[in-house]
């Protein structure tokens, strides 16, 4: 090969490099291994972690942890999928623009909004990627975030819009309704953002905050982290939503610590929000023979032609967790789905009964889906502590996501995955470290 | 003598006909399946799943019922699998062959990695469980980030960001954070080269900068006396991709680094050709200020149709303060914890860009095929793709046209000169290649070179596998001189569809299923 | 009437104080398939060289300068519905804005047919 380039070594190859960043050796780090040495030390590292499936397991807050039928992790190791690209040349990439086409129709089905988006990296990113659209939509700079949205979506929110002309006001967490974020709005307000089920699991009718916003101008961004929570509750586009952002992770894809996750993003169809949407979008058309196919579209909205006028940034979404998305969602249907959301809430009203009823122990909240919040007599993050050494995963201390504040608020979700003898061990394990 | 008569014909029957029935009654065409949306085929009574019956308990949702039918059709189980399956055998992917999309880094995926990535120590772990329950996932993100400094000899490393923009977005907002915090508010301009990635202009824009163009010079790189130009107390920084995207190291990058230093700048590295230096180059040795790393390029996890990837990012001495949170410290006692929150950090970092603590299931793949690797077998990573690369462009420089002269990195970049007068495009030779039975290179990007198609084949390409390639290459490059243009303008033929129309998608834009209005009536 | 043209592309028609401002054929002709035109609000008023529009094809996105000062009286609204006007007939049907001139001796500094014809070939 080297003959055919005309070089003597690979080091000609390489003469471009300036010299004094040219490397003698190696680099300091352990040489090549075989697949038995790094499968016995990724092992021994895994084992370091206790697998929500080996504990009585209720922790939540915007990851859930749900059963994923096996189907779905069989086939998104397809080769074909798992080893595409952004499908760029659509006459080889049907099945990957396909299934995204039937993922944002689900998407947008399952918000009761009219179009969704090829997916966002996860439902933190989409929510500060629909605070910016608003703002570019209503050309207006100031947002309203209810303080029970998750904290790290409010935390990705004001990151993205530090250094633009987007100012974010946060309301207080505290309170248990929305007035504060209504008193918020005013004439300068391109959106308010709120959550429901919210980060303490409590359910929030957005009828009222859409109204007034909508007297006012302003959009209204409807959060939800448990997508499974709409197999029963009202959508975020029947109750007034403009724009729905979400965290799907419930549907398919798995804890896997944090991420890969798949952020859900739908609107209104409106052109002016289509166009100012971020992300790819796959939309249908016909082939040179009149048969259907599909394609990416409406791609100057993205960076790789707009440059510096994009919409976003964003390049890649996250095309695998969309497919295991939409392959569990095409499994559940609308059956399984208000079934399985059942399951998870009335799992959850069997946790409050027995939890509540502990001496010292109050279920705050009035209304929840799979997820509610207690206030302990002592100090959440400690309690968790305790369980945790007697082998409960027992939930989210509220001051670890609120520093210094809500100590003795522990937040807690049940799932579908939940048996009683987890309550029962849970319940006597919190009773035992009070 | 007994003789069997009956039985299948086993000859080819004579004057067989050979064309005439082009369409299917179906719509299939053999083993390429028709397939219709789910919309089409599933209901809302069909479940794949098995669940046991709720009890009927009463509901506390607060009066939030739903109170209509969402329109979620179901399948069942075999039929969810077909589907899938069926519509698997409509893509191209790197299992199935070369797929030499420039700038994207289309290798193997070692399947060692998905096996890892899918231990429950690893996959079945709750971001937010107890700092004790999981020290092997913050131990393996501190090894991750031990891995990445290393080998790019950069002090520090934000692992949060989920992909190379966001990581863009990650390096670029450390560099804002600094020049704020040194009163440096005049500065608000970064340089960008034409030939950037469009998501460098669109990042800097996010961080409040404005854009300023560097043309290339006649060897596709940075035009320097242009850039000396530019410098000035107004200047932010640099985004420089290295080695660009034509393909090219950028020789004069130290100079670069130095000019932007003194002139009160920061180099931002756009790192995601890092696979053609990775083991060999290490981009701290080279003035870089902040690099993000594509994991799902340098590092082989797997593209998935479109994600998802991972873009931690390396920070200089400078910029490291000021990295997001979160991130894993080891503590004194020989385990990890996770400072969450800015309050917590020791320096004063810019912001959390995202949920919880970045792309763990990426992380493990990566990290895999790391310590597979080593710093040996990383080192030949890149001497391997930068050879396959460049015998692509040696033995095709007689038919094809290289946009530059000299010898390339990990990419062979070519020009559409040597279709000049053939009437067949760029896009129409890609497209042949369809029916060649290879998914084309990255074309018309880079912007600065005329009709371009930038062809990465990486390091998991055998020399047969190459040679075979660049047969059919040579092959079309020569039927499109001769005047074969018929076959070209019609390619592909042998897709799974024929050309779409891009115009109609995006003038009628239909982005989701609606149900046939006669449907909707006959429901009412 | 006459009919002046600007080195990126526009042409501009005058008729009393009014002028229509659309792009030129060859403009279209490389854009491709126009696919979206996004048009500014009547009213705006325009400085030379203000960017007041956006073309878009499947491939590009162009920005539309201000030819001369002045303000938006009308807008083609029937490009919302259908941009193909913008290829099928970029000097007439396919118009972008009409434009209250403020000074009309800011034509005399735009080229003619003949100059604009040597400017694209």
């Amino acid at each position: 090969m080297l003959d055919a380039i005309g070089v003597a070594s690979i080091d000609d190859l390489f003469t471009d490099v300036p010299e004094a960043a040219r490397l003698d050796g190696l680099i300091d780090l352990p040489t090549r291994q075989t697949e038995l040495q790094v499968e016995r030390a990724m092992s021994a590292m895994a084992s370091r972690n206790v697998a929500a499936s080996h504990a009585p397991f209720f922790v939540g807050a915007g990851a859930y942890k749900h059963h994923v039928p096996a189907t779905v992790d069989h086939l998104i190791q397809r080769s074909e999928f798992l080893t595409a690209y952004t499908p760029y040349q659509p006459e080889i990439s049907q099945g990957t623009l396909q299934t995204l086409f039937e993922f944002q129709t689900q998407v947008a089905l399952l918000t009761g909004m009219d179009v969704a988006n090829a997916s966002m990296y996860d439902g933190s990113t989409a929510c500060a990627e629909a605070v910016m659209m608003a703002a570019r939509v209503t050309r207006r700079t100031k947002a309203v975030m209810a303080g029970s949205v998750h904290p790290h979506y409010v935390e990705a929110s004001k990151t993205l819009a530090k250094y633009s002309d987007v100012a974010i006001t946060v309301t207080d967490a505290a309170p248990a309704d929305l007035d504060a974020v209504i008193a918020e709005i005013d004439d300068t307000t391109a959106c308010v953002v709120v959550q429901t089920p919210d980060i303490f699991g409590r359910l929030h009718d957005l009828r009222e905050i859409s109204r007034i916003a909508h007297e006012k101008g302003a959009l209204v961004i409807a959060v939800f982290t448990e997508a499974v929570s709409l197999g029963l509750v009202e959508a975020p586009g029947h109750m007034g939503a403009d724009i729905a952002v979400g965290e799907g992770q419930s549907i398919g894809v798995g804890l896997n610590f944090g991420g890969p996750y798949v952020g859900l993003f739908a609107c209104k169809d409106d052109r002016r929000f289509i166009r100012q949407m971020p992300g790819r979008l796959a939309g249908e058309t016909v082939d040179a023979d009149g048969r259907r196919g599909y394609v990416l579209t409406l791609s100057t909205r993205e960076q790789h032609i707009r440059r510096d006028k994009a919409t976003s940034n964003i390049c890649t979404n996250s095309g695998l967790c969309a497919l295991a998305w939409t392959i569990h969602m095409t499994l559940l249907g609308e059956k399984g789905l208000t079934t399985l959301a059942r399951l998870n809430h009335e799992t959850a009203c069997e946790l409050a009964d027995a939890l509540g009823s502990i001496p010292g122990v109050e279920v705050v909240n009035d209304s929840f889906f799979n997820e509610f919040t207690l206030l302990l007599p002592k100090n959440a993050d400690q309690v968790v502590n305790e369980l945790a050494h007697v082998g409960v995963l027992g939930g989210v201390p509220a001051s670890r996501l609120y520093p210094g504040r809500f100590e003795n608020y522990l937040i807690v979700a049940a799932t579908e995955t939940n048996t009683p003898e987890d309550i029962a061990v849970f319940a006597k394990a919190l009773a035992g470290v009070l | 003598m007994g003789m069997n008569t009956q039985g299948r014909p086993t000859r080819m029957a004579e004057n067989i006909a050979t064309g005439g029935y082009a369409d299917t009654i179906s719509g299939s065409r053999g083993l390429d399946q028709a397939e219709p949306l789910i919309f089409e085929r599933g209901d809302m009574d069909r479940c794949g799943v098995d669940l046991p019956d709720p009890k009927g308990l009463k509901t506390r949702l607060g009066g939030q019922e739903r109170k209509a039918p969402i329109g979620l059709p179901g399948l069942a189980e075999p039929e969810t699998m077909r589907h899938y399956v069926r519509l698997s055998r409509k893509n191209y992917a790197i299992d199935l062959g070369l797929y030499p999309l420039g700038s994207c880094t289309m290798k193997h995926n070692p399947r060692l990695n998905e096996k890892i990535a899918r231990l429950p120590g690893f996959a079945d772990v709750h971001p937010l469980q107890p700092a004790a329950t999981v020290q092997g996932a913050y131990q393996l993100m501190g090894e991750l980030a031990h891995w990445l400094m290393t080998l790019t000899n950069m002090p520090a490393v934000a692992l949060s960001p989920k992909a190379g923009a966001h990581g863009e977005f990650c390096g670029m907002m450390a560099i804002r954070a600094k020049l704020d915090a040194d009163g440096q508010t005049g500065r608000r301009r970064i340089l960008v080269p034409e030939s950037a990635h469009g998501t460098n202009p669109a990042t800097a824009v996010q961080c409040g900068f404005t854009v300023d163009e560097i043309p290339a010079d006649k060897t596709g790189r940075v035009d320097m006396e242009a850039f000396k130009a530019k410098l000035g107390d107004d200047v932010a920084g640099i985004m420089l991709t290295n080695p660009n995207t034509c393909g090219l190291f950028e020789r004069d990058i130290r100079e670069i680094a130095d000019l932007i230093h003194e002139a009160g700048g920061y180099f931002y590295c756009d790192g995601a050709n890092f696979n053609a230096i990775v083991g060999r180059v290490r981009p701290g040795d080279l003035g870089v200020d902040a690099m993000h790393i594509n994991l799902h390029k340098t590092f082989s996890t797997p593209h998935g149709g479109g994600g998802p990837g991972s873009g931690p990012t390396v920070l200089s001495e400078a910029l490291a303060p000021f990295a997001p949170v979160p991130y894993v410290v080891e503590t004194a006692k020989g385990g990890w914890e996770m400072v969450e929150h800015m309050d917590d950090a020791e320096g004063d970092p810019f912001g959390r860009m995202a949920a919880f603590h970045g792309q763990m299931g990426m992380f493990t793949r990566a990290l895999t095929y790391m310590m597979s690797h080593g710093s040996d077998g990383l080192k030949q990573v890149a001497e391997d793709a930068v050879l396959n690369a460049n015998y692509i462009q040696a033995r095709l420089k007689h038919v094809m046209t290289p946009a530059f002269d000299g010898t390339c990195m990990h990419e062979a970049l070519f020009d559409d000169r040597f279709l000049k007068d053939t009437g067949v495009t760029t896009l129409d030779f890609a497209k042949a290649m369809i029916d060649e039975g290879y998914h084309p290179m990255t074309m018309y990007f880079p912007l600065v070179v005329h009709g371009a198609m930038l062809i990465e084949p990486t390091e998991t390409e055998s020399m047969s596998g190459l040679d075979r390639f660049i047969e059919v290459l040579e092959a079309l490059a020569t039927a499109a001189k001769d005047g074969d243009k018929d076959r070209f303008l019609a390619a592909p033929v042998h897709a799974p569809t024929k050309r779409l129309d891009e115009t109609r998608a995006a003038r009628q834009p239909v982005l989701r299923w609606t149900a046939p209005t006669d449907t909707v009536e006959a429901a009412e | 009437m006459t009919t002046r043209y600007t080195e990126d592309h526009e042409w501009i028609t005058v008729d009393g104080d009014i002028a229509t401002v659309g792009i030129t054929a060859f403009a279209a002709g490389q854009l491709g398939d126009v696919v979206f035109v996004e048009l500014p609000e009547v009213g705006r008023s325009l400085t030379k060289g203000d960017e007041f529009a956006v073309v878009e094809s499947v491939k590009a996105a162009s920005e539309v300068y201000a030819p001369v000062d002045g303000e938006i009286t009308a807008i083609n609204d029937a490009l919302e519905g259908e941009p193909a006007k913008v290829n099928e007939d970029p000097s007439g049907d396919g118009w972008f804005v009409k434009i209250k001139l403020a000074d009309a001796s800011q034509l005399d500094g735009l080229m003619d047919e003949a100059a604009y014809n040597a400017h694209i070939a």
